[in-house]
């Protein structure tokens, strides 16, 4: 993997609007900054209930997956280009997803909406409309999604990256500062974490750091590059954008994204719980 | 959730300001508001804390607690910075020119 086969530039997507086989996907959580503006001819995605399973807690199965792509006139052999809101939170945590299933060409917009309206390029309010298609996708990757018991036992033994802010890491907060705070039913983090916040990766305008700022940022934070690594935060799409970081843009070998995260392993009953600062570091 | 709040100028029902501590403004250029501006909450050390969408009408909150912020916004009118100290809970306003 190098960078060119993970992201798009605003340049490159503003030349192939209209190229056939590329897709533009707008991924937000809320999708109200879509039906305000979007890119031209790109088509929603609502995290909350298109990504997830609307009743049990859980990623859309992989029926759910195919009846979604071929509901959006997504093809098996198209190139989707992702891109959304909150520095391209929820577009990474669908890049993920869809490498979990398999999808051959998916790249993150660099920059996501903010650099796009930030450089003045242009939004639409036309609705965009694409023929259904017959979507097929692979069973799930699972070489890429931790589970809680896989995370209980890489504590010590893998590298556990939090990328929450410090307060929430600490267990002085449950949620970010902008947010009600809410969720789990205990504050801190997994004991042997480091502590790498996602905006660390990202510059002011929501495009990646270079590779070599990554590489500097991680091993300072004590990441260590002989070992498996499982990244997580509060509800899995922070960690998403690590992850990206981590396996497609470094290329590290065995990255792993715990969507469970701590809304999960901060209700379990019995699991070993670290507050503070950490001895991660 | 994660997604950013509604951002519009009225708190939401139910907010403490006895107990919690809400910096909020509005972003304004030569002296006019400026909508959808990317504003960031950056803490004492000026390590990014959040960041929202400011609403049509320029305005933005952030949840925090007492001390010493920073507040930049991004926008297609230019950026923009000011530091905020918040002594205690309570509404902390504040006017964020980008130029």
């Amino acid at each position: 993997m190098s960078r060119q086969d993970v992201l798009v530039t605003a340049d490159w997507a503003e030349k192939n609007l209209g190229t056939e086989g590329v897709v533009f996907v707008e991924v937000d959580e809320d999708t109200t900054a879509y039906d305000g503006g979007h890119i031209p001819g790109a088509v929603k995605i609502n995290w909350t209930d298109e990504l997830q399973d609307p009743v049990r807690r859980d990623i859309v199965n992989k029926e759910q997956f195919e009846q979604l792509l071929s509901a959006k006139g997504i093809g098996n052999d198209d190139l989707v280009i992702l891109y959304g809101g909150n520095n391209n939170w929820f577009a990474a945590y669908a890049y993920w997803e869809f490498k979990l299933y398999g999808h051959a060409g998916v790249k993150l917009l660099d920059g996501g909406r903010k650099k796009w309206e930030l450089d003045g390029r242009t939004l639409t309010t036309d609705e965009v409309s694409r023929p259904a298609t017959s979507y097929t996708a692979i069973d799930p990757d699972l070489s890429i999604r931790a589970f809680r018991d896989e995370v209980l036992d890489a504590i010590g033994a893998k590298n556990l990256v939090d990328v929450r802010s410090p307060d929430e890491f600490s267990g002085k907060i449950s949620a970010p500062a902008h947010l009600p705070q809410e969720q789990a039913q205990r504050k801190g983090h997994i004991p042997t974490a480091i502590n790498v916040p996602w905006s660390k990766a990202a510059n002011e305008d929501g495009t990646f750091k270079s590779d070599d700022e990554l590489s500097e940022l991680y091993g300072e934070a004590g990441l260590d590059g002989s070992r498996s690594t499982i990244a997580y935060c509060r509800i899995g799409e922070r960690s998403s954008h690590t992850w990206l970081v981590l396996r497609e843009l470094l290329g590290h070998s065995d990255v792993k994204n715990y969507d469970g995260s701590w809304t999960e392993y901060g209700s379990l009953v019995g699991v070993p719980i670290e507050v503070g600062t950490g001895a991660g570091r | 959730m994660c997604g950013a709040p509604d951002q519009a100028a009225a708190l939401p029902p139910g907010t403490d300001l006895s107990k919690e501590t809400v910096l909020a403004g509005r972003v304004v250029a030569g002296g006019e508001p400026v909508g959808g501006a990317f504003v960031r909450l950056l803490d004492g050390t000026g390590e990014f804390t959040a960041e929202v969408v400011a609403s049509a009408s320029g305005d933005f909150r952030f949840f925090a607690a007492p001390g010493t912020w920073t507040l930049r916004a991004l926008s297609r009118a230019g950026n923009g910075q000011s530091v905020v100290t918040a002594g205690g809970p309570g509404l902390h306003t504040t006017e964020l020119a980008v130029a």
